[in-house]
């Protein structure tokens, strides 16, 4: 039995490999900085970075080529705001990281050592084409949730690209309610922790002196400066208008504060605003209910109303599963490409889908320079696609991470080959493998 | 993932009934008084909340040169539909006459399916805004609690059914209690038109459904109060002392002897008598097994297991049993019983000759079922299996029509049903396709070239975003 067990683990988990020197030939070739796709495309893979990407590409002498055979290469996905990493079973309560609800820390939680690479939603996710992700943390006992991570899906044993590249903070209705009970709370308490924070840095002794009526603790306070001199963005989960515009003034008192929008429900009842502010945008697309009263005006053609408005907007899945249904990520996208052939509505040309779930998520959290896009001198990311990524059946056939090519078995092809036939044979189902 | 602790509850919450005019049962007022001491065998009314849904005005309709799938697995190319007077007329290929007087749309390009039909909604029940004074979908006070009829809950106002209909082209929907309970209460299946009241979107003839659930739910919900059920064991304990008790209860009633009036044993000898489906929520095989077991033991069907995220794993006893098996296209992970999930589900369990559904549990995944059904179709096609597109759509109207008991009037577009019916503009398994036109027996519900057939619920009159495309 435990032979079984270490036998089928060991079939689960691929042996980490180094990263190949590697040309994708012959492909529809999506670099995912909305340009359009480039017919007989050439990808160059080369310690683990990208070294060239398009048409006319030559291929150094010596490297293995995989002939994509003219169907689509693209980077890999990046999910904008998830989860991923951090939870096997939501329900599952030792299983679960995503909140830390009677921690006495908040904006100092750094979720890295949370992340599990082996999880099983870390391989589903992967083979569903997702790359990287923005890992943010929920809840925390405070206002602030805590730092987040961008990472890599992986099969090997570290999947922190970069580590506290976020810090994350809820607004309007989730907000009052860490807050003490309202909108005024959440501001000011927001404000107070910052101006305290702001003392500490200036003299680390004030936080001593303040003593058990210091607001945050000392881990909070070297995260918050790390927030207000801008080294950390600061995403903030956001739905109605107003607090839109709320949460935009706060650059007023706080310059420095690199603002990403989360959610941005209303976003385009004062889209305007947010393109003058320059403060990148993720929305969960498919929102187009009035889930809550600070979500009345949700509707699916917000994403296409805040790009028309010159927002730099990304699209991603967290409204939803956001831990295990990253794959979703291309189905939203390809959703906002339906709407420009719906008569009033609002999306995303094909180009502009495919962007706003690469190369603009890289963008919102500051590092288009490395992830996201097929340009040179970013990771080597790369998806072979059986068909349009956007479309519902497509799947990736080959995907490499920083030049690595990837695994894409996972537990559920595992159970699903078990059971292809449901009766049991001439032994029971459990020697099946 | 809010949404998913969410909908992690609902999918263990979720069991409705719906209206029951179908039984030939003679309808006498029981009024409030006790029926112990009648001396004749007493008639309940077995539909004292009658429909009152009508069906819009349409006009006689001709669409030609489109893609039809009929809904039960037939496909014609370049075809002409036609229905008037709220029924299916006929459908045939591009020869087909046009009758004088019929309004004629052309289908190039696009394609017309029976409407979809979702057999596991809790809109109006859980509706948006989700705020507590809207919570109605679990009667998480008992267990058992098949006395409550998920129709007493279900607010017409809900802007969900406007999205199902406007993105999703559902004509059809059961509205099922969560599930919280062993046994939630009944369902009510409606026509999704607006109305009202509940009885003006209340499905003609459907029978009533019954929601009872397996598994974590009604454990962890009656555990964490102290009381049974705690444990796998207890749920089937619970189950089956209920089911006793109705057995004799329904004796009585057979024999004719007088009873006390029983609100939640007259439900439970509905299902014994066969008027009344039982949905189960169920998502692990062992489970169900039991559950099949249960059901030969006390002479109940169940019409179909809601969330079978290990229907795979027994597609074969499900085809055996005629039991449908309502599935999510790849949700998963959310709690343990969706553990075993795998995207060939749906598939494995339509290769085995099983009943397949796409359901959804979701007023999002409400709006897009052909999406999930496109997916699961494309898991399957990948697994080297022989699946057509229309083939696949009896997964999101006959086959959900079948397990509601209303495959008789609609589902499908045969002759003489209920022209529920919905014009694609491109191939609905495309993720780039969204509905044009939407008719519910005839009426034009819908038209996405016309924002004056676009409904808004009283509640969003008058806010941000009236009337806009959603």
């Amino acid at each position: 039995m435990m032979r079984a067990l270490l036998l089928s683990a060991a079939a689960l988990i691929a042996a980490p490999v180094a990263a190949q020197d590697v040309a994708i030939t012959n492909a529809r070739l999506v670099i995912g900085d909305g340009s359009a796709p480039i017919e007989g495309g050439t990808v160059v893979v080369r310690g683990g970075k990208i070294v060239a990407a398009g048409a006319g590409v030559a291929v150094p002498a010596g490297i293995e080529r995989v002939d994509a055979g003219g169907h689509w290469v693209t980077p890999g996905i990046v999910a904008a705001f998830s989860r991923v990493g951090l939870v096997e079973v939501d329900a599952v309560q030792g299983s679960n990281d995503r909140s830390a609800r009677r921690s006495r820390f908040s904006a100092g939680i750094d979720i890295a050592p949370a992340l599990n690479p082996m999880g099983s939603p870390v391989a589903v996710n992967r083979a569903a084409g997702v790359t990287r992700a923005i890992v943010a943390p929920g809840d925390s006992s405070g206002l602030f949730a805590g730092q987040g991570a961008v990472v890599d899906l992986g099969d090997d044993n570290d999947m922190v690209t970069r580590p506290r590249a976020l810090q994350f903070i809820e607004f309007g209705e989730g907000g009052s309610s860490n807050a003490g009970g309202s909108r005024a709370a959440t501001f000011l308490m927001f404000r107070e922790q910052l101006l305290a924070a702001r003392s500490y840095a200036r003299n680390p002794a004030t936080l001593a002196e303040w003593g058990s009526d210091a607001l945050i603790q000392r881990a909070d306070a070297d995260a918050l400066v790390r927030v207000i001199n801008g080294t950390t963005p600061l995403f903030v989960r956001v739905d109605r208008a107003a607090d839109i515009l709320n949460v935009l003034k706060l650059k007023g008192e706080f310059p420095a504060l690199k603002l990403v929008l989360v959610g941005a429900t209303e976003g385009w009842l004062v889209a305007r605003e947010i393109a003058a502010a320059k403060v990148p945008v993720l929305v969960s697309p498919l929102s187009d209910l009035p889930a809550s009263f600070e979500r009345l005006g949700a509707t699916q053609s917000n994403a296409g109303r805040l790009e028309a408005a010159g927002v730099d907007v990304s699209v991603g899945v967290f409204d939803d599963d956001d831990a295990h249904k990253m794959g979703y990520t291309t189905q939203y996208a390809g959703n906002l490409v339906a709407l420009t052939k719906l008569p009033g509505a609002s999306g995303l040309s094909w180009d502009q889908a495919f962007a706003a779930i690469t190369s603009a998520p890289a963008r919102a959290v500051g590092m288009d320079g490395t992830i996201g896009s097929l340009r040179a001198g970013r990771v080597g990311d790369v998806v072979i696609w059986d068909n349009d990524p956007l479309e519902l059946g497509s799947r990736p056939t080959a995907v490499w991470i920083d030049g690595k090519r990837q695994s894409l078995v996972t537990r559920q092809d595992r159970l699903r080959d078990r059971y292809a036939t449901p009766q049991e044979g001439a032994l029971p189902k459990a020697y099946d493998r | 993932m809010i949404r998913g602790v969410k909908g992690s509850l609902l999918a263990a919450v979720s069991l409705a009934f719906a209206g029951c005019a179908a039984s030939g049962t003679s309808a006498q007022s029981a009024g409030d008084k006790p029926a112990a001491s009648a001396e004749k065998p007493v008639k309940f009314n077995k539909d004292p909340y009658p429909s009152t849904y009508h069906a819009y005005a349409g006009r006689p309709t001709a669409v030609r040169g489109v893609t039809i799938f009929d809904g039960e697995g037939g496909r014609i190319d370049n075809g002409v539909a036609l229905f008037a007077d709220g029924k299916v007329v006929s459908i045939g290929g591009p020869d087909t006459a046009i009758p004088a007087g019929y309004d004629v749309v052309d289908g190039t390009g696009k394609y017309l399916t029976p409407g979809v039909i979702d057999i596991h909604s809790h809109l109006g029940v859980y509706p948006s805004p989700s705020v507590d004074a809207h919570s109605d979908g679990n009667e998480a006070t008992s267990p058992t609690t098949p006395e409550v009829w998920a129709e007493h809950s279900v607010w017409p106002q809900d802007p969900g059914f406007s999205r199902a209909l406007a993105n999703g082209g559902v004509t059809s929907l059961q509205i099922l209690p969560g599930s919280a309970n062993l046994i939630g209460g009944r369902s009510v299946v409606l026509k999704n038109v607006p109305a009202r009241t509940v009885q003006g979107m209340k499905f003609p003839g459907a029978p009533y459904g019954m929601k009872m659930a397996c598994g974590e739910n009604p454990k962890r919900v009656y555990g964490s109060k102290g009381r049974m059920p705690s444990t796998r064991m207890g749920n089937f304990a619970v189950d089956r002392a209920t089911w006793a008790k109705a057995a004799a209860y329904k004796k009585k009633l057979d024999e004719g002897k007088p009873v006390d009036r029983d609100l939640a044993m007259e439900t439970l000898a509905g299902v014994l008598s066969g008027e009344i489906l039982v949905q189960n929520h169920c998502y692990r095989a062992d489970e169900m097994a039991q559950v099949i077991d249960m059901s030969h033991e006390f002479g109940y069907k169940v019409s179909a297991f809601h969330h079978a995220v290990e229907a795979y794993k027994i597609a074969d006893v499900l085809a055996k049993e005629g039991i449908c098996a309502a599935i999510w296209a790849d949700w998963w992970g959310f709690k343990m019983e969706a553990y075993d999930s795998v995207p060939e589900n749906i598939a494995l369990v339509y290769k085995a000759g099983a009943c397949t559904i796409v359901h959804s549990d979701d007023e999002n995944q409400i709006q897009r079922l052909n999406q999930e059904a496109a997916k699961g179709l494309a898991a399957g096609r990948r697994m080297g299996m022989q699946i057509s597109d229309e083939q696949a759509w009896t997964w999101l109207s006959y086959n959900p029509a079948k397990a509601l008991g209303i495959a008789d009037k609609t589902g499908s577009l045969k002759p003489g049903k209920m022209a529920d019916v919905v014009l694609w503009n491109g191939n609905p398994f495309s993720v780039y396709t969204r509905p044009e036109k939407v008719w519910i027996d005839g009426a034009l519900m819908f038209d996405a070239t016309d924002p004056k057939r676009r409904p808004v619920s009283d509640f969003e009159l008058g806010q941000p975003g009236e009337g806009d495309v959603k």
